[in-house]
């Protein structure tokens, strides 16, 4: 696993103000934020945050505006230097790299994209797309090709010799991704890149990025104080508050298990059918039959009977599903007196498999039409377990039972 | 002693200046008159230029000029100006206030610009330059104008070294207004993105203060248009002449028509020098 990580972050702290050493002192000794801000006047914006993020993964921060979120990115890149600390990237601790080592990290491995697009607006379309390579020092025609061809992958070929105030906020956005895109960077941060775009174009920018996640597999660093939208892209989401991280998880972790009340303030609201996806909720207590020749519909109803259960999932030698079989088709079938060896003859037709990605409000519908529980399957069509409507209600009823006690609390 | 009746005169700060200036002059006149080198060859060069252009060729290139940067309308004002002042007989004395204008505001971006970047990036050097551009703007230039004929001799060059004290600080100001103005962000992208200093410098920072530089170059040649009758008193020429000349001999229409002549060259140049900004 450890080859596998791009970013790790190490007890990091970032003290602004006057005494950043008193202050660090200070809340070694476990004195509290605003203590320290009284007695020093100095801030502290992000304390002892440690974080690995894999390579490939998006991986969201999100928080309350002031929770230190965007510290924490621009010590990444060393925008801001930390207090103390480390943050390797592949290995090398970017803090105690010289102006050098960190021009060139900052140029081969980093891409980085604005709240305000932060474009300039002296330089046209495409020299902003190539601004990270003429950086670089790389010649006129090779940055302009490659930032022609960033810019073809977020639809803006054609905008290439306008200003940046000619375009769009929705579009802006579109240039600063492509600027950051030019540089083919491993590492892409995103400070709360879609934070300023309206609703509509921020979903249709979610949905590009991940798009283009899916082409080319960027290590991304995802600044957000969006729930909807760190649930959306997020592989991994870190929340924090006050300055400190308070939970790292998969979005389903923490919708399922939030660490704290402000964990939980964040999720109210959020419709869990839109977060828990079949795969997260499904059960294997129902009884499979495994489909293999020399064994039918005899074999499977006494199967059945001898769990005392009305439908069975049939599964190849693979685990792979196949259909569903009640002990009522099983029966008619072996009435028919036909070929009683083929069970699939048995399968009840109104009964397709979901796939485990799907999210609970998708598969609504279908837990509300089918007589028995869903099946679910992953994409490899095996097996995973079913949903009944029983375990639905309570999926629903639990997360709304969350946020109930939280009011309590409040 | 009663410290506070000020009866007396406890500092005698008038002596010590006055020692220090003749201590300056008598040490070191060899080395402020090396100073002069340079600036007398740039305001001799163009001295040279505009006198040697014939006159119609200069109205036309200013013509030119105007009508590029500033549109039809000033490129009319100019050549209707110039030929005004052709026709005052003053031909010639704009020509070398044109110079000594042109190189004291030469003299002025060379050392103003650089000095606004500095002040506009490092807090400390603004803090520093503050006070310095302060007293540039606001002593009167009489003051300073015996000391720098006392280290630099009578003449053009001393008027256009008194022109560059009073006009230096609007470029200085206006460079560093232009360079604190660029948005942080736009800074912390290049940064980024892997920008040098340097580089932020150039490709950033530079450029988005241009508008900002050029309204302060603007102001600068105002500024050391207005110093041309104040640097005719040290002998510097030009169309400061007539008006002192006038003055002294109570001559007021000789001295109105040399005031004219300025309006007029200023007006011009404030119009092409504005539209620098905006192209």
């Amino acid at each position: 696993m450890a080859d596998n990580i791009k970013i790790k972050v190490e007890n990091l702290y970032k003290i602004f103000g006057p005494h950043p050493k008193k202050a660090l002192k200070l809340l070694s000794d476990g004195i509290d934020k605003e203590t320290i801000f009284d007695k020093t006047k100095t801030t502290v914006g992000v304390q002892n945050a440690s974080f690995e993020i894999h390579t490939g993964e998006i991986f969201v921060i999100m928080g309350l505006s002031g929770s230190g979120k965007s510290t924490i990115v621009r010590m990444i890149n060393r925008l801001i230097k930390p207090t103390s600390g480390k943050v390797l990237i592949d290995g090398k601790d970017v803090v105690q790299m010289d102006e050098d080592e960190l021009v060139k990290i900052r140029r081969k491995k980093m891409g980085m994209v604005f709240q305000s697009f932060a474009l300039m607006p002296h330089m046209t379309v495409l020299q902003n797309a190539a601004f990270g390579l003429e950086l670089d020092g790389i010649d006129v025609k090779t940055r302009e090709a490659r930032a022609l061809k960033a810019l073809e992958q977020v639809g803006l070929e054609t905008w290439a010799n306008s200003k940046p105030n000619e375009l769009s906020g929705g579009m802006q956005q579109r240039v600063g991704l492509a600027r950051g895109l030019a540089v083919d960077p491993d590492i892409l941060l995103m400070d709360e890149a879609f934070s300023a775009l309206d609703p509509l174009i921020r979903t249709e920018m979610q949905d590009e990025l991940l798009k283009l996640q899916e082409k080319e597999k960027r290590t991304i660093v995802f600044i957000s104080h969006d729930l909807d939208e760190a649930m959306r892209i997020g592989d991994r989401i870190a929340i924090m508050e006050g300055g400190r991280v308070v939970q790292i998880g998969t979005p389903e972790d923490i919708l399922q298990n939030p660490a704290n009340d402000y964990v939980r303030a964040f999720f109210r609201g959020v419709d869990p059918t839109n977060i828990l996806s079949a795969g997260d909720i499904a059960v294997k207590t129902q009884v499979t039959v495994i489909n293999h020749p020399g064994k039918g519909a005899r074999a499977a109803l006494q199967r059945l009977a001898g769990y005392d259960r009305d439908y069975g999932y049939v599964l190849d030698n693979n685990r792979r599903y196949l259909g569903v079989v009640s002990t009522d088709s099983l029966r008619a079938l072996i009435d028919k007196k036909g070929d009683t060896k083929d069970i699939t003859k048995a399968f009840l037709s109104m009964v397709t498999a979901r796939n485990s990605s799907d999210s609970m409000q998708e598969i609504l519908p279908d837990i509300t039409e089918v007589p028995c529980p869903l099946p679910i399957v992953d994409d490899e069509g095996v097996y995973i377990g079913v949903i009944s409507r029983n375990l639905f209600l309570e999926t629903l009823h639990r997360s709304e039972i969350n946020t109930d006690e939280h009011e309590m609390v409040q | 002693m009663n410290f506070f009746s000020f009866e007396e005169k406890l500092i005698p700060l008038d002596e010590w200046v006055q020692t220090f200036v003749d201590w300056l002059v008598y040490n070191y006149r060899d080395v402020f008159q090396t100073i002069k080198a340079p600036i007398e060859v740039c305001l001799k060069s163009f001295e040279w230029l505009f006198n040697a252009m014939p006159p119609l060729v200069m109205i036309i290139l200013l013509a030119i000029a105007a009508w590029r940067y500033a549109g039809k309308k000033t490129a009319i004002f100019t050549v209707v100006s110039f030929l005004l002042i052709g026709y005052l007989g003053l031909w010639d004395e704009t020509m070398t206030t044109l110079a000594m204008v042109i190189s004291s505001v030469f003299f002025c971006a060379l050392v103003g610009i650089p000095l606004g970047i500095m002040a506009g990036r490092s807090e400390r050097f603004e803090l520093f330059l503050r006070p310095a551009l302060d007293a540039m703007q606001t002593i009167p230039p009489f003051v300073y104008l015996v000391p720098v004929v006392m280290l630099f001799s009578i003449g053009t060059v001393s008027g256009i070294l008194a022109t560059i004290v009073f006009a230096l600080p609007p470029i200085v100001r206006l460079t560093n207004l232009g360079i604190r103005q660029v948005h942080p962000e736009l800074i912390e992208a290049a940064l980024a993105f892997g920008a040098t200093s340097g580089q932020v410098l150039r490709r950033v920072q530079f450029p988005l203060a241009l508008p900002s530089i050029m309204a302060g170059l603007n102001q600068t040649l105002m500024m050391a248009l207005s110093m041309v009758v104040i640097a005719a008193l040290i002998g510097a020429g030009g169309l400061g002449n007539p008006v002192v000349q006038g003055l002294n001999t109570l001559e007021i229409g000789l001295a109105s028509i040399g005031g004219l002549a300025i309006v007029l060259l200023a007006m011009v140049l404030d119009r092409i020098t504005q539209g620098f900004g905006k192209k």
